[in-house]
């Protein structure tokens, strides 16, 4: 009997250890976008820091919005885009970073940092991970073979019904979401792309029930196969999922060709930050992690695989020619000008918003 | 005592069902009816007013006085929520009754085969279950696209030289419902023909009935409570349904669920989004509750 007592309590006891070394063991629960960093990246961290890192993804703003807005996510460093990040400041949802634990913030770009403070003033509640453009996914024979050229095209493409009509049966698709289509309708038309403007959101909409007719669906992740495999001739989509497209169908080697076009006429710019959640339980790693992911080589690596051009100005010595050199990544800065960023709508704003998008792709 | 305890037994077997649908379902459908008197607001839960339990039960009784119907109201002004409510309500009644046009026989053949083969065609409509169902939705995908395997069949056979469009359409929803649903109208209607008296056909056979008009006056009224249970399996989960619109349907299909998405996640719209589910559920909870009315009288008729 006593050996059994000696035995319960010795595991008692082991048992209570393992518990204590768990409780000592650091780690950051990290939530970002799919395919969206090399993995490696999380490997080295916990090498360098022993931090280790639960890392999960998401594929919408929205869905880290409704967790972040419910409370309790459990995650310490999440990464909505700018645009989202403003309102969600305002509801409460993020700390303000601790800056003396960031000193690695020295290496980012003030061309970047100068556009994102509109959406977090000061900077105060993020920092840059990765920013690009919402452009022209395109089939590149398909184009030459339509229009018989090899010039990159710009919105005509798209909102030129005549022009949009020649791609009605090789297909286009639109990103379900109005808040990036309906700016760069307004750059179409020449007026303010940021414009929130009731008349004008209707002069947007009335270009697109003329072009609905041609395009086959709206969706926002869909083209990026469909691009790869030949299925449509033209997206409206975000840079880095259109070079995800063009890479498939370069290793598919089924003769298609995908390529990136930023307008012209102006595009629209987004930026995904690096925040932590007003409630996260791990505040001290999550600063390690923001600040590592600061470090030059470090986000020059994960530039270099998703082929996205980030906010850290040092890093770009360290980024592979293909990436910094490639305009569509990092467009020269001509094109630069023309890039345009939008403010958040107001709730009631929004609901005007959203309900000539349902009456655009549904037609009701 | 024997007595005593079976009776306890029975009283707690009795509790374990409302119990359930006491916390699955009535505390849950509260919060959302609470939510939907709400208004929007830029915070952590995004809608006003939150009940604070510190301020007691005054503070409670205040913030009562906050709530509205507005949400409500505001359903009836755009004609758009009405048109989603009845195009899913269709769209569900479609799919229903074309399950139920290849459920039947499938169930009927399942009832009439011979007993030692009656287990394995029973796993056999299970099985597909083992893969999960967003899988077999994308599954459907890789057929019916232009490019997919059903053209490439119907094209290689010479049926077709342009290749048909299914995928994005209403037509491939209605698949979609179909396939997906399928299991949930065979199963009910198998289990009410399974157990019905085959004497009872022989006996109509016998006084003159065709084999046609035995089955039409004889097994399917017995196997009434079966279609019965099985369209309502169907129909219920078909009216919300949200990722099979998503993947398989065209941009212009509009359907309640796809409503809800959007108030919920672009608009961030809680309270409308909460007001929206619970019509929805009003919609479905009516004619269950009707039927069920008119079945249980039926019953008490028939002893």
């Amino acid at each position: 009997m006593s050996k059994l007592i000696v035995a319960t309590l010795a595991t008692a006891v082991l048992a209570g250890s393992t518990m204590l070394a768990s409780a000592q063991e650091r780690v950051v629960n990290v939530y970002n976008w799919s395919d969206y960093i090399d993995d490696s990246i999380l490997a080295d961290f916990t090498k360098e820091t022993g931090i280790k890192v639960v890392y999960d993804v998401f594929d919408s703003n929205e869905i880290l919005e409704t967790k972040l807005l419910a409370g309790g996510s459990g995650y310490d460093v999440v990464v909505p885009t700018a645009y989202f990040l403003q309102r969600q400041i305002a509801a409460g949802v993020f700390q303000k970073l601790d800056k003396s634990k960031l000193p690695n913030i020295s290496n980012m770009w003030d061309m970047v940092m100068e556009r994102t403070a509109q959406y977090d003033p000061g900077n105060e509640y993020a920092v840059d991970y990765m920013w690009g453009t919402t452009g022209i996914g395109y089939n590149v024979e398909k184009m030459k073979e339509i229009l018989g050229t090899d010039e990159k095209p710009n919105w005509d493409v798209i909102f030129d019904p005549e022009i949009a009509a020649k791609f009605k049966d090789c297909g286009i698709h639109l990103l379900d979401s109005p808040t990036d289509i309906m700016p760069s309708a307004l750059a179409y038309l020449g007026l303010n792309p940021d414009s929130h403007d009731q008349a004008d959101l209707e002069k947007a909409a009335d270009l697109l029930m003329k072009v609905r007719p041609n395009i086959r669906k709206f969706h926002s992740s869909e083209y990026i196969n469909a691009l790869a495999n030949g299925d449509i001739c033209l997206a409206v989509g975000f840079s880095g999922d259109v070079f995800q497209a063009r890479d498939r169908a370069a290793e598919a080697k089924a003769g298609v060709t995908v390529d990136y076009s930023i307008p012209e006429q102006g595009a629209q710019m987004w930026f995904d930050m690096l925040a932590i959640p007003a409630d996260a339980p791990h505040v001290a790693e999550a600063h390690e992690f923001i600040n590592y992911m600061m470090k030059p080589e470090v986000i020059a690596k994960a530039s270099n695989y998703v082929f996205y051009a980030n906010g850290n100005k040092a890093s770009q010595q360290f980024l592979d020619k293909e990436v910094l050199e490639d305009t569509a990544i990092y467009p020269s800065d001509a094109v630069m000008q023309k890039l345009f960023t939008t403010t958040p709508f107001e709730a009631k704003e929004q609901r005007v918003l959203t309900r000539l998008w349902t009456k655009i792709v549904t037609g009701q | 005592m024997a007595k005593l305890a079976s009776a306890l037994v029975s009283r707690l077997v009795i509790i374990i069902p409302y119990a359930w649908l006491l916390f699955f379902f009535l505390i849950p459908f509260f919060i959302v009816f609470r939510i939907s008197l709400s208004q929007t607001a830029v915070a952590m839960p995004p809608y006003m007013p939150v009940f604070d339990l510190a301020g007691g039960l005054s503070g409670i009784m205040e913030k009562l006085g906050e709530f509205s119907l507005d949400n409500y109201v505001w359903l009836t002004e755009d004609v758009l929520y009405f048109n989603a409510y009845v195009s899913s309500v269709v769209i569900a009644a479609i799919s229903t009754f074309l399950t139920l046009l290849i459920g039947y026989p499938i169930a009927y053949g399942m009832a009439k085969a011979p007993r030692s083969l009656r287990p394995t065609l029973l796993m056999m409509v299970i099985l597909p279950f083992w893969t999960s169902f967003l899988i077999r939705v994308y599954a459907w995908i890789a057929i019916l696209k232009p490019e997919g395997l059903l053209n490439q069949f119907l094209s290689a056979v010479g049926l077709i030289d342009q290749p048909l469009i299914i995928l994005n359409t209403n037509a491939a929803i209605y698949i979609g419902i179909v396939y997906s649903y399928l299991p949930f109208m065979v199963l009910p209607i198998y289990s009410a023909l399974e157990k019905m008296d085959h004497s009872l056909t022989e006996a109509a056979q016998d006084l003159g009935c065709t084999p046609a008009a035995a089955f039409w006056r004889v097994t399917f009224p017995l196997s009434l409570p079966g279609v019965v249970a099985g369209c309502l399996l169907v129909f219920i989960p078909a009216v919300g349904e949200f990722v099979i619109p998503d993947l398989l349907g065209g941009s212009e299909t509009l359907m309640i669920g796809k409503t809800l998405w959007s108030e919920f996640n672009s608009n961030r719209d809680w309270p409308v989004s909460s007001a929206v589910a619970i019509i929805l559920l009003m919609i479905l909870v009516i004619p269950i509750v009707y039927f069920q009315n008119i079945q249980a009288k039926a019953d008490d008729e028939g002893r």
